[in-house]
């Protein structure tokens, strides 16, 4: 390790259909709506966890990138000290619009609880925090686009001031179908470095 | 009764998206929250509003809920007596 540098650890990317990890084709279907393509992922990868059927679509996306990343990691939650700092584009404006469409007709105005709790984007910083036993810094920010200049430097200001030992990064977009996860693992030590060229390069592999 | 019974299961695990249970994994007295079906606070309320929207039965008493939510057998009890719909 560098004085002062950082390193990414792993990293993974979700979009058309595909699973990568750290550059590799990891899990594939064809060509599907989210719904099916998300449900497939999680029993390729065998995750046991009833409540990921609950979440909207943003958490699921987000909570399988999380998956893939630290499910190898430290899960003892006394020493796990792993930051989130995630951003899109959309916000969760994907549950927002359905939630919308529940309370907009006065003749059958249903509001449902369970999709009125994912009408926030960082909601789905809480599902990966109550799965990984984090009670770590975490941050979702809204950006026009993906903004790796910001990622680099939030995540090492956590690093290098100790507020966190690691620091899940993310950047999770979906709307209305259309959707792309590219997550990045930010610890002190490793061979990859943490910087935004990089970042750029891996998030348009 | 027991066509009631049968129709809340299926709702139960269609509204509450309880993707790893079938219709016959759910006893009429399993507890649906707690250590049953392990349903948890969201649910609670998802429920509530199922009550409304396909029995037009509205609770205004919350902690109701403890009462009629306690199994199939309570809740199908609980709709046959006060559905308007």
């Amino acid at each position: 390790m560098t004085a002062g540098k950082t390193y990414i650890k792993s990293f993974c990317t979700i979009q058309n259909n595909q699973v990568w990890l750290n550059g590799d084709v990891v899990f594939g279907t064809e060509s599907t709506v989210f719904s099916d393509f998300s449900k497939k992922a999680y029993q390729h990868l065998e995750i046991n966890y009833p409540k990921f059927f609950k979440m909207d679509n943003l958490s699921k996306l987000a909570f399988l990138g999380a998956e893939l990343l630290l499910k190898t990691e430290n899960n003892s939650s006394e020493e796990n000290n792993t930051a989130l700092v995630f951003a899109n584009k959309s916000s969760s404006l994907d549950t927002d619009v359905k939630y919308q469409n529940s309370i907009s007709d006065p003749e059958n105005y249903y509001p449902s609880p369970a999709v009125f709790v994912y009408t926030l984007p960082n909601i789905c910083l809480g599902e990966i925090s109550i799965r990984h036993q984090l009670k770590s810094e975490n941050s979702f920010f809204i950006f026009a686009d993906y903004n790796p200049i910001f990622m680099e430097n939030y995540s090492n200001i956590l690093l290098k001031t100790g507020k966190a030992d690691k620091v899940l990064c993310g950047w999770v977009e979906y709307y209305n179908e259309d959707y792309k996860a590219f997550l990045y693992l930010v610890d002190k030590e490793g061979e990859l470095e943490h910087n935004k060229e990089i970042l750029k390069q891996l998030y348009n592999q | 009764m027991e066509a009631l019974k049968q129709e809340l299961k299926g709702k139960i695990i269609e509204v509450l998206n309880l993707e790893d249970i079938a219709v016959a994994d759910i006893n009429d007295n399993d507890a649906l929250f707690g250590d049953g079906l392990g349903l948890d606070s969201i649910d609670a309320l998802e429920l509530i509003v199922m009550l409304d929207k396909d029995y037009g039965i509205k609770l205004v008493d919350p902690k109701e809920g403890k009462v009629i939510f306690k199994s199939i057998e309570t809740m199908a009890a609980y709709i046959n007596e006060n559905r308007v719909k």
